[in-house]
């Protein structure tokens, strides 16, 4: 067995453990594995409360593959999946040039490992340019919608099922409502940046549009069939959100409180405020840890353009950023896995 | 072990491959949705979810194993470090689901409404 007890009485280095080697691995490198496996519970916390709060609203959740359509120069085009696993390829191929990095350092050759961890601080780089693009896009949204005073979230549709967007119908009214700002009134008023649209706006509009339906956060299926009132005879797939009759849909639009546009921590357009809140928490605090891995990349980089590894005799400092760069990538395989797939 | 200095590039490659092919394949099913395993349940999950989450294990497993190296360490430090957040992770997600699955089941049964 590796882990026999190792003592160390008397030595005057005791930064580094003294040189004492338990479990076989060295200090730093154990207290990596140990840092990095507390990392993994605090995420797999959130993960799970994220889990919690799935089960709890598990009728109504959004349908990630209605939320993340995006993909670069292609507007309008829905293409669920395709923009997050090129994400999720970028961040595996940048671990394969770190795990390469590391490889080339076993070996002491000074010139690999610095053009293994360039590569892998350009893959970081385009990870986090990445995912700053999917924000925009989550916070930006895309079609509108309006939230009824019950706090739930009514979506539009044409007569084919498919989701449109307020512009294409909202009524154009007379009235006219400023935006508060602090050079409006006293310095200590402002509001929240006002909707395009207003509520009587989205209202009107939809009472002129005969073929306009209201599309609920009710996830269809025969189980939710039973218990919501007035769906759509033909429309309804199962497994997918309930859309209303006009009747139905007429009397539900009355029910309009806000109308909103996009996603921040309070409300989103996509339905269960959490599912903005988890995104913004869970992926932010994994695009953090990607940031700072690309920080202590960098530094790690310059040190190998030094020397310093080379006068060290010993790469093994990149092996320990090479650790916490893999646990990254680690941890978006399951983000990965349970925002977009599952 | 870690003091060894021979090249282990090509099994980095084919690692990179098996991550590689995981990917396209889930990717695939979650656009494809095939209903077969789609409409199916099983312990409140359906089939394509389970295969979802065995296949992002499985990618777990080669980035531990290959990538850091988990496979050179001792036995006791992969046990210390694989074993504890693996049986605090279970246990956490099952209390946490099976506790937000009550909750649900209160709100649907509930007398008060609370989604309208």
């Amino acid at each position: 067995m590796g882990s026999t007890v190792t003592t160390n009485n008397g030595v005057a280095n005791v930064w580094n453990g003294g040189g004492a080697e338990p479990l076989g691995a060295s200090y730093g490198k154990m207290m990596m594995w140990f840092f990095i496996l507390s990392d993994a519970l605090t995420f797999s916390g959130f993960v799970a409360a994220y889990g919690f709060s799935r089960f709890k609203f598990i009728e109504t959740w959004p349908i990630a593959d209605e939320v993340f359509t995006h993909f670069p120069f292609m507007h309008g085009v829905s293409m669920p999946m395709y923009y997050v696993a090129f994400m999720t390829f970028v961040l595996i191929f940048s671990s394969v040039t770190m795990v390469l990095a590391v490889d080339a350092g076993h070996q002491m050759k000074q010139g690999k490992v610095a053009i293994y961890m360039f590569l892998t601080i350009i893959g970081g780089l385009i990870f986090v340019g990445s995912q700053a693009w999917e924000w925009k896009n989550f916070i930006k949204g895309e079609y509108g919608a309006i939230e009824t005073k019950g706090g739930s979230i009514l979506q539009f549709v044409n007569a084919e099922g498919k989701q449109i967007k307020l512009a294409d119908f909202a009524a154009t009214l007379p009235e006219e409502r400023e935006q508060l700002s602090r050079s409006r009134a006293t310095w200590f008023m402002s509001e929240p940046t006002l909707p395009t649209y207003s509520v009587n706006e989205v209202i009107e509009g939809f009472k002129k549009n005969p073929d306009i339906l209201i599309r609920t956060e009710v996830i269809y299926s025969e189980e939710t069939a039973k218990h919501s009132i007035g769906a759509h005879p033909t429309l309804n797939k199962i497994k997918h959100k309930t859309i209303l009759t006009r009747e139905e849909s007429l009397k539900r639009v009355n029910e309009a409180k806000i109308v909103i546009e996009g996603a921040n921590l309070h409300r989103n357009e996509y339905g269960s405020k959490l599912f903005a809140d988890f995104f913004f928490f869970i992926t932010g605090f994994h695009g953090f840890h990607v940031f700072s891995g690309v920080v202590i990349n960098i530094i790690i980089f310059i040190n190998v353009l030094l020397g310093t590894y080379e006068r060290r005799r010993s790469y093994e400092m990149v092996e320990k950023v090479g650790l916490y760069w893999h646990f990254v990538d680690l941890v978006w395989v399951f983000v990965f896995t349970f925002f977009y797939l599952v | 072990m870690a003091h060894e200095h021979t090249s282990n590039t090509k099994r980095i490659w084919v690692v990179f491959g098996i991550l590689s092919i995981i990917t396209i394949v889930e990717v695939w099913l979650g656009i494809e949705k095939p209903k077969a395993l789609f409409h199916s349940n099983l312990l409140s999950m359906n089939l394509l979810n389970w295969i979802f989450i065995i296949l992002t294990l499985v990618k777990a497993y080669y980035i531990v194993w290959a990538f850091m190296h988990m496979e050179g360490e001792t036995k006791a430090l992969r046990r210390a470090v694989v074993w504890t957040g693996i049986f605090l992770i279970l246990y956490l997600t099952f209390i946490l689901l099976t506790e937000g699955f009550y909750v649900f089941t209160v709100f649907r049964d509930a007398t008060i409404k609370w989604n309208f």
